[in-house]
């Protein structure tokens, strides 16, 4: 009979977090702005159909780097998660925050009890809204694939290369940038994550935003012909 | 417990139904119906439940009109002024209800949600016909509150962008579905307000002349339905009116409403 090898807790933790980082680095980053008309969303992204960005709730929106079956199935179940809230509560009861926690708890689940890891990295970005007191500011969630969370004012970086990419922006960034700036900021950041490749088209982008002063469903996805209209005026 | 769900589909109604049926307006209010009651018991039963009345939709040249009175009642008293019937379901869509408020507001509501969420889950919006399909199949999970007396009948209506016309379909309580090609009016008083587009209504009528045939059909039922609220001058209560085209939902402003209401006055007293 053979005894199965022993490996220490820690060496476990280590290599599952070194098997999710490598699944993750191999994809693209996503760039998460604040600007002066609400939250943008910023991903390279060659599929029109497979989109890495979505809208979750009124004033919600994911977005997710790393496996694309994983962190699709993730923001389906965001949009069932704040469905049934909104419908259980009110509209307004549907927030940012729990619903990041909740993404942290499940993720950190899966690391913890499952062989394999979730090969993921998500962002929750929230839009405030100036017509609800006390609902006033943007809020951006990241959750990484141990389920490790944080919150970020600003600007909000995942994927593969994010030391770079936040270095950049934490230079650059400043805050109520109009949309035009802001994308471009987004774009430039993101060319640095592709260390010398050609610039990053319209088609190769998939943009939306969180429009802070439109009425109910405040998550719009912008067209390659409005991005291309946007950048060069 | 999040990453695990039970459920991988893109319907709301069937995500409640499978994982928290508790919160089912459905299932909650057949526990609370015992199910010896004649026929119509609850309607008429001690505990009176207030009733929304006429509500119509009609095509004119670039898309659908869909209007409401405001009155509920429970049995012959006001249960309610200025209810709100008619509802928007999605950027080109809307529902129209009659029947038992309750179980007539949810199923409003839960419509809104259902196609939002299959939007979201899919990644693209249901048809026009398929966003009527899922009402009916609403409707017929009703059946059993509609044979205890809480009916729901309501009337979908939007604009279908392929096909570029606007549409309007009509219920039974089975949830039967039948499209109309030219106007349809249910509750209390559809029957006048029928009667009354009957005469009125024409191939192609602008949105000014189709609007006037929508709040003279409700004169209408008001006149001839003790159910039907008719324009309250003194609170200054007024129909509920919608216009849907291929540039989206617009309510019609209750100023513009008391417009038309003082030139159908005008024009009925001219000819009387």
């Amino acid at each position: 009979m053979s005894l199965p090898f022993y490996v220490s807790p820690e060496q476990l933790m280590q290599d599952k977090a070194e098997y999710a980082r490598k699944g993750i680095s191999r994809g693209k980053s996503i760039v998460t702005l604040e600007y002066a008309g609400g939250v943008l969303l910023l991903a390279e992204n060659p599929s029109t159909s497979l989109s890495k960005i979505g809208e979750i709730y009124d004033r919600l929106a994911f977005a997710g780097v790393g496996k694309f079956s994983e962190f699709d199935q993730l923001r389906k179940i965001g949009v069932r998660y704040a469905d049934v809230k909104g419908y259980s509560y009110s509209r307004e009861d549907v927030r940012a925050k729990a619903l990041a926690n909740a993404y942290s708890q499940a993720i950190g689940e899966v690391f913890t009890r499952e062989m394999k890891p979730l090969e993921v990295e998500i962002v929750v970005a929230e839009v405030g809204d100036d017509r609800l007191a006390g609902h006033e500011n943007n809020a951006i969630y990241r959750v990484q694939y141990d389920g490790s969370i944080s919150d970020h004012q600003g600007y909000c970086v995942i994927g593969g290369t994010v030391e770079s990419l936040q270095s950049y922006l934490q230079a650059n960034y400043r805050s109520a940038l109009p949309l035009g700036d802001a994308l471009k900021l987004g774009i430039a950041a993101l060319e640095r994550a592709a260390n010398g490749e050609p610039k990053v088209g319209a088609q190769n982008l998939e943009v939306c935003v969180l429009e802070r002063q439109r009425p109910g469903r405040k998550f719009r996805r912008l067209s390659a012909d409005e991005l291309r209209g946007i950048l060069s005026p | 417990m999040l990453v695990r769900s039970k459920y991988s589909g893109s319907s709301f109604s069937e995500l409640l139904d499978v994982e928290f049926p508790h919160l089912r307006f459905e299932n909650r209010l057949l526990q609370a119906l015992p199910s010896g009651l004649p026929l119509g018991q609850v309607q008429a039963g001690a505990a009176p439940i207030p009733h929304g009345t006429t509500v119509l939709a009609l095509k004119y040249i670039d898309g659908v009109i869909v209007a409401g009175d405001r009155l509920a009642t429970e049995g012959y008293r006001v249960a309610s002024r200025d209810v709100q019937k008619v509802y928007t379901t999605d950027a080109h869509s809307l529902i129209a209800i009659a029947g038992a408020a309750g179980p007539c507001i949810e199923m409003a509501k839960l419509l809104r949600i259902e196609l939002e969420h299959y939007e979201k889950i899919e990644g693209d919006p249901l048809e026009l016909e398929g966003k009527a399909n899922k009402l009916s199949q609403m409707i017929r999970a009703n059946l059993p509150a509609a044979m205890q007396g809480l009916v729901v009948v309501p009337i979908f209506a939007g604009y279908d962008p392929r096909r570029r016309v606007g549409r309007l379909w009509k219920y039974d309580v089975t949830g039967g579905r039948y499209e109309e090609t030219e106007f349809e009016a249910t509750g209390s008083g559809g029957l006048y307000a029928r009667e009354s587009l009957k005469k009125s209504w024409r191939q192609g009528a602008s949105r000014e002349e189709a609007l006037r045939m929508a709040v003279g059909a409700l004169m209408d039922a008001a006149d001839e339905d003790r159910g039907t609220g008719g324009i309250d001058l003194q609170r200054g209560i007024y129909p509920t009116l919608s216009v849907c085209s291929a540039s989206g939902i617009e309510e019609v402003a209750s100023t513009e409403i008391a417009q038309i209401h003082r030139t159908l006055l005008e024009q009925r007293r001219g000819a009387a």
